[in-house]
């Protein structure tokens, strides 16, 4: 997948219709592998991409799923009932190795003034908010990744939530990955517009099935707030640990707006998430939580852009990372304030936890600030266990193994706390206690 | 129940804090351990539970005829030995009542017994909760999080009363209390009193002894014990001081 193999993977796909779809969208799509052109794949010197090198991804072989036909996978309900939390009342959206697949997805009883289409029918149907959202939020001028999903994007979703109106289950976007998705790179694209005042969650699962390997996820949704609307975005990737991904999401907010963003990160080879926000109207806020856990070789970057664009916007960022094994986390925590930004409230903090002598961490808080009147605070630690309290529990007759498990989900449960959906909570204190303690949680 | 021989520790690459402990503990009994500050009574408490930021360099220490000092501190804690942390540490993120659940069936595996589930986990915890007047609700919030000092002791007081230790050691578990919390933390270590279990209660001050009698009381200077006698020796330290005692080499026991 090297720079010059992509660029004649698109003439191909342009010569073949460009995944069809309006007018605009080709040449948007020629902009966006012009910029990548330029770009080309960061190399650590990016300041962005300091810590992570994406060489496995640039030397990879991976062909664009755009750009080849679809493989026959049949998956059934069974298959991925593991990943709907045991809740097919949720609007989902299924798509298998990068292609929607309507048989898995129950978007049926859809409420008045919410409309979630796949992206492909999203095209025919609903061009004109397409048109004036895709391609304008997620910034391709600066991101290669972005440039290169906004050329190639196929499947995903454009999810509308009408002014008002508050959705009271969740729209679940499932991405699974099966063995047969080695050697691809899926450029899924989502789009929300939250209208103003309404209210809506919407979770992005990233997942693999039966060992699938060696396969390239580039993922990139966009978001539009309305004035004074709430979006609970949660992004849970678990994916397999010879996978490769990078996602993003690009959210643009208006005035009173909220964002409340949770970032899960378990799998992954070769792993980064992005979440870029632009407080844009005045009184607006984002919320932004993230757990990390890595384990064995595995390299998990995330990246998160705060960029204060206007008067009384606040900012609440927790990250927090479990570092096991060989593995290798990093944290970009920027938040920008800009000259009109005066009021800003923003407080960031990351926590590392080191459970192995070889597992590292790079965390790097990031505040330019060029407003007189504000209020940020930031924070780093990378530790180990608290001995004190090891040897506190282990007084209590809880065995040493048991002792250190238990403090290392404790160490996890702050984040997971945040997130609003009972059901993914639950789901995430599960995970982690099995990671670290192979024990149920009670209560 | 648990015999002392000559124990010494050290902590960190210091010099020993502990240069010859002797004593002995029969079920039943309450022992008072006294001294002036950086005598080595809070030394003697976390060598026992088996602190391993402490080296023993010398001596032996046996619980039931057991070899205590080659046990992990979990192992300690499964035979019957509790100690009641001058500072009890707070753990963010693990319940009080799923910690206490878990060192109580921890504890029940060691010796073969079932385990108990979280209701019936909260009857025990129910009856116990009286006896240190602690509001249930506090058992939904993490280990001592934020927990006002007296709320910690009282905690402390709790995992024994539900635990129920063979052998339990107060490290200055008075410091810092108010009468009332005092009275209260004082109240629960009695009830908790029975003819096969035993009690060393470490104190600075004689006040706590007023509330939990001993029946013997030992004074600690140096590294080691310098007198010992019963009750009324603590009253006589409340009067004098400890500085009519700080020759130790004429009291070793």
């Amino acid at each position: 997948m090297t720079a010059p193999v992509l660029l004649r993977d698109f003439e191909t796909f342009a010569a073949n219709g460009g995944g069809s779809g309006p007018s605009w969208l080709l040449p948007l799509r020629r902009q966006a592998i012009d910029r990548f052109a330029a770009l080309g794949f960061p190399t650590p010197k990016n300041e962005d991409w300091h810590f992570t090198s994406v060489q496995p991804i640039a030397e990879g072989a991976f062909r664009t799923v755009a750009d080849t036909p679809a493989r026959s996978v049949r998956l059934t309900a069974s298959d991925v009932h593991a990943f709907t939390f045991a809740r097919p009342d949720w609007i989902r959206l299924v798509f298998v190795n990068g292609r929607f697949d309507a048989s898995l997805s129950s978007g049926v009883a859809r409420p008045n003034g919410v409309t979630v289409t796949d992206l492909a029918a999203a095209w025919r149907e609903q061009p004109d908010l397409l048109e004036r959202h895709v391609g304008k939020i997620a910034d391709f001028q600066r991101t290669a990744f972005t440039a290169l999903n906004t050329a190639f994007m196929h499947d995903g979703a454009a999810i509308q939530i009408a002014p008002n109106v508050e959705l009271d289950v969740p729209v679940h976007l499932v991405f699974v990955s099966t063995p047969e998705a080695a050697g691809s790179a899926s450029h899924v694209r989502t789009l929300i517009v939250a209208g103003h005042h309404s209210k809506a969650t919407v979770i992005e699962s990233y997942v693999s099935l039966g060992g699938a390997k060696g396969y390239f996820t580039n993922a990139v949704t966009e978001a539009v707030l309305g004035d004074g609307a709430t979006l609970a975005h949660v992004k849970l990737q678990t994916e397999s640990e010879q996978a490769f991904h990078v996602g993003t999401l690009q959210a643009h907010q208006g005035r009173d707006s909220h964002l409340v963003s949770f970032s899960y990160a378990a799998g992954g080879e070769l792993a980064r998430t992005n979440v870029y926000t632009l407080l844009a109207g005045e009184g607006c806020g984002a919320t932004l939580h993230g757990l990390y856990l890595l384990d064995g070789e595995q390299h998990v970057d995330q990246q998160t852009r705060i960029e204060h664009a206007a008067v009384n916007t606040f900012s609440r960022e927790v990250y927090k990372g479990i570092l096991d094994g060989s593995s290798h986390g990093v944290f970009n925590g920027q938040v920008y304030v800009r000259p009109e930004a005066q009021k800003t409230d923003g407080k960031q903090e990351n926590n590392n936890l080191l459970l192995s002598a070889r597992a590292r961490v790079d965390t790097k808080p990031q505040l330019e600030i060029f407003a007189d009147d504000v209020k940020c605070t930031h924070g780093a630690t990378v530790g180990r266990l608290d001995e004190v309290a090891l040897f506190y529990m282990k007084s209590r007759g809880i065995g040493a193994d048991q002792a250190r498990k238990l403090l290392t989900y404790a160490f996890a449960a702050g984040v997971i706390e945040a997130v609003g959906v009972p059901e993914v909570r639950s789901e995430l204190e599960a995970l982690t206690l099995r990671r670290f303690t192979g024990a149920a949680a009670g209560s | 129940m648990l015999d002392i021989r000559n124990l010494q520790a050290k902590v960190g690459g210091g010099s020993d804090i502990l240069k010859g402990i002797n004593l002995a503990v029969k079920a039943g009994e309450v022992h008072a351990v006294m001294g002036p500050n950086g005598s080595g009574k809070s030394t003697l408490a976390q060598v026992l539970a088996g602190n391993p930021a402490y080296e023993v360099t010398g001596g032996s220490v046996t619980f039931d005829g057991t070899d205590l000092l080659g046990m992990q501190p979990e192992e300690r804690a499964q035979a019957g030995l509790f100690m009641a942390f001058q500072y009890p540490v707070e753990i963010p993120g693990v319940s009080n009542a799923y910690f206490l659940r878990s060192a109580y069936n921890e504890i029940r595996k060691a010796h073969g017994e079932e385990e108990v589930d979280p209701l019936e986990f909260l009857d025990i915890m129910e009856k116990n909760l009286a006896l240190v007047d602690m509001d249930p609700s506090m058992m939904n919030r993490s280990v001592n999080s934020g927990f006002s000092g007296g709320e910690k002791k009282r905690n402390e007081i709790l995992q024994m009363a539900v635990l129920r230790p063979r052998l339990a050691i107060l490290d200055e578990t008075d410091s810092g209390l108010d009468i009332d919390a005092l009275r209260i933390v004082a109240e629960g270590v009695n009830k908790l009193r029975r003819p096969d279990n035993a009690t060393i209660v470490v104190t600075h001050y004689q006040r706590l002894l007023n509330h939990i009698v001993p029946d013997f009381v030992h004074v600690l200077s140096a590294g080691r014990i310098v007198k010992s006698g019963g009750k009324e020796l603590a009253l006589e330290l409340e009067e004098r001081g400890y500085d009519w005692l700080e020759s130790p080499a004429e009291f070793v026991a």
